[in-house]
């Protein structure tokens, strides 16, 4: 008997290592074998029994249900797995593996077509490497959106004794955790894209910049490293290609900031985070002077299945300019939260209605703040926009890392005004005045407008103005979205009190 | 994980930072291989690690205290880190984190008076579809509540 058992950190937080031992009790002879999620977070810990070569699900499973999965009469069954809507409904290309196979198996890695991609790779010249991606339409997947293309290309043609290849897998974002299941689920993918990334323009070096508050990931990405390593998949003959790659994780300090790429870099120099600015853009001066890629987790990883199935096909999918595939991590308040990857286009409403269930609470929607903390609040008026980078940015709007939080009609809208500006305020590098202090006044002037001061709302205003142009790095001049869609979709809770105190 | 008295000789700090001196950006690297070990940055680590990378004690100490990780004094024997940011505030985290700081009587960074628990925030822990959520120790924990924190706090010794 083969059970799969997800050691992804979502499934942890909900109790899997009790269920694993419950089934080991129930089941002595059975081979568990720990997986990455599914994305389903509300079916987790989701046990997976494979019956005649078909994978069944049984979920959200407890150690008393373990007997019953074993026997075949739970009735947390939920039939296979690749047939729920959930699955059948996306296209799953950067998560194909993840959840299916045992992430520190590279004999499982390849059979599901690991290494295809980087194998490729090695037959093509450091340019076509660079075509190949750019063909793919493939845009930075940490919120901002600029051609991973392009960005190679300057890297590629820069001249330089040492380059490097940087993942950015500080995902700070509330609302997100796809670059956390990505590493904990598939880590060889990352290290193959980034490997293919380096081939391709001339990189020797790698590092993934990975935050501290996710000890899990770190744990399976390093592991994952060293097997690499053992397996001449790094080092200084990449796959007997004669081409040399070899990477490393550092461990970020929980400073949410060092998101951002220049601060990322002094970051790891070892220095405090403070925002660089740009230029010299950091494909020119980046990590110790040196050219340096910046990419996110997913865009890296998304690298291996852009060369293994081919550039154009990649290219299908998607909208507009926004070519390929999105991971949504649909979150908060939300009856069917988790993770779904789909081609650009689909809607929000249909993202959180129809997907995610609606709010948990069984209570009406009230907005949805897409893009972490400093994405707007979307109201529901606004669910018919599709998800692509122009069509949010229309709407006032940024997909960023395309993590949704929903919230219900409880919500106080003044509230998390006030916490954006809070959270700005605690992060806050210093190293520009308008986030620095802009934050702190936003506290004290939002709390002027709760106490009635209708004086304060345009200061409020004015102040976001300043926030937006004034700031260098996007922590301060994108605070103002949470703060004025809050205050341009619900008035009413920016008026309340006032009309109290009258 | 972390040791909760944390000495080390002068001899074993100065191994450590040789451990990493030489990788490219050896700071970070160094300044979590001490506080793992002694669930801090000493004063006594300063001048070895200024020697060694060839910094100035401003620099070191602007680096300490720019991070939310590093600390100057050890945490109590447990740290319980819970989520402060949207997503787990759109599920009642804030009224369960209220009531957690309440019941110990601390405000946040604050350390129970036997020593056994201090209890910090973080802003995400990617666990955005299941919380409220928390971390002891490293171990993660969703969907928490008052009973949850309880249990979790008991075994803590709290």
């Amino acid at each position: 008997m083969k059970i799969f058992v997800p050691m992804d950190s979502a499934a942890k937080a909900l109790g899997a290592e009790a269920v694993v031992a419950a089934l080991r009790a129930a089941a002595p002879d059975a081979e568990i074998v720990r997986t990455g999620s599914r994305g389903m977070i509300w079916l987790e810990p989701l046990v997976e029994v494979e019956i005649d070569g078909v994978r069944h699900g049984f979920g959200p499973a407890e150690p008393s249900d373990a007997v019953g999965i074993v026997d075949g009469t739970s009735d947390k069954a939920l039939g296979p797995v690749a047939d729920l809507d959930w699955m059948r409904r996306q296209t799953r290309l950067t998560f194909a593996r993840v959840g299916v196979i045992d992430p520190l198996s590279l004999a499982d890695f390849e059979v599901h077509g690991g290494l295809a991609g980087l194998r490729r790779a090695l037959g093509m010249t450091g340019q076509e490497i660079v075509d190949e991606v750019k063909a793919s339409g493939l845009r930075g997947r940490g919120g901002a959106g600029f051609p991973t293309g392009i960005k190679w290309q300057t890297v590629h043609d820069t001249e330089a004794p040492k380059k490097y290849i940087i993942c950015n897998a500080d995902e700070g974002d509330s609302g997100t955790f796809a670059d956390r299941m990505i590493m904990e689920g598939d880590p060889f993918t990352l290290i193959e894209g980034m490997a293919i990334a380096g081939i391709g323009v001339g990189a020797t070096r790698g590092y993934v910049y990975l935050r501290s508050e996710y000890p899990d990931a770190i744990a399976v990405m390093c592991r994952a490293v060293e097997l690499a390593r053992e397996a001449g998949i790094l080092g200084t003959d990449v796959l007997g290609s004669g081409q040399a790659f070899d990477m490393e994780i550092r461990k970020g300090a929980g400073a949410y900031v060092c998101g951002e790429e220049t601060s990322l870099l002094n970051s790891l120099e070892g220095k405090r985070g403070v925002v660089r600015a740009k230029p010299p853009l950091p494909a020119l001066e980046g990590f110790l002077g040196r050219p340096t890629i910046v990419n996110n987790v997913i865009s890296l990883a998304t690298v291996p299945v852009i060369f293994e199935k081919g550039a154009q096909n990649y290219a299908e999918f998607g909208l507009g300019r926004s070519r390929g595939t999105v991971t949504l991590q649909v979150a908060g308040n939300v009856a069917r939260g988790g993770l779904f990857e789909t081609a650009f286009g689909v809607t929000l409403g249909e993202v959180v209605i129809d997907l995610g269930g609606g709010t948990a609470s069984g209570r009406p929607v009230k907005a949805v703040q897409v893009g972490g903390p400093l994405g707007a609040y979307m109201p529901v008026s606004k669910f018919d926009t599709p998800i692509g980078y122009e069509e949010f940015d229309r709407q006032g709007g940024l997909i960023g890392h395309a993590g949704m939080t929903v919230f219900d009609d409880t919500t106080d809208m003044l509230g998390m005004a006030r916490f954006a500006m809070e959270f700005c305020a605690i992060e806050s590098c210093g190293k520009c005045t308008p986030c620095r202090i802009g934050a702190v006044r936003g506290v004290e002037t939002i709390d002027r407008i709760a106490e009635g001061d209708a004086a304060a709302l345009p200061l409020l205003t004015d102040l976001c103005e300043t926030m937006k142009d004034g700031s260098l790095c996007a922590l301060g001049s994108f605070t103002p979205y949470p703060v004025l869609s809050a205050v341009t979709h619900f008035p009413d809770d920016f008026a309340r009190l006032k009309e109290a105190a009258e | 994980m972390q040791s909760p008295n944390g000495t080390l000789t002068l001899e074993e700090l100065g191994h450590l930072i040789s451990e990493h001196r030489d990788a490219e950006g050896a700071l970070l690297p160094i300044l979590h291989a001490i506080q793992d070990a002694c669930g801090c940055i000493p004063d006594a680590a300063h001048r070895l690690i200024c020697d060694a990378l060839n910094i100035s004690e401003a620099e070191l100490r602007g680096v300490i205290s720019f991070y939310h990780d590093f600390r100057e004094k050890p945490a109590g024997r447990h740290v319980l880190k819970v989520c402060r940011a949207e997503a787990c505030q759109s599920v009642g985290g804030d009224a369960v984190v209220a009531a957690l700081l309440d019941r110990l009587g601390l405000d946040w960074h604050g350390t129970t008076a036997n020593g056994a628990v201090t209890v910090e925030p973080v802003y995400c822990l990617g666990l955005c579809a299941c919380g409220p959520a928390a971390m002891v120790d490293g171990r993660v924990l969703g969907r928490v509540d008052a009973a949850k924190l309880d249990a979790l706090l008991a075994e803590a010794g709290a």
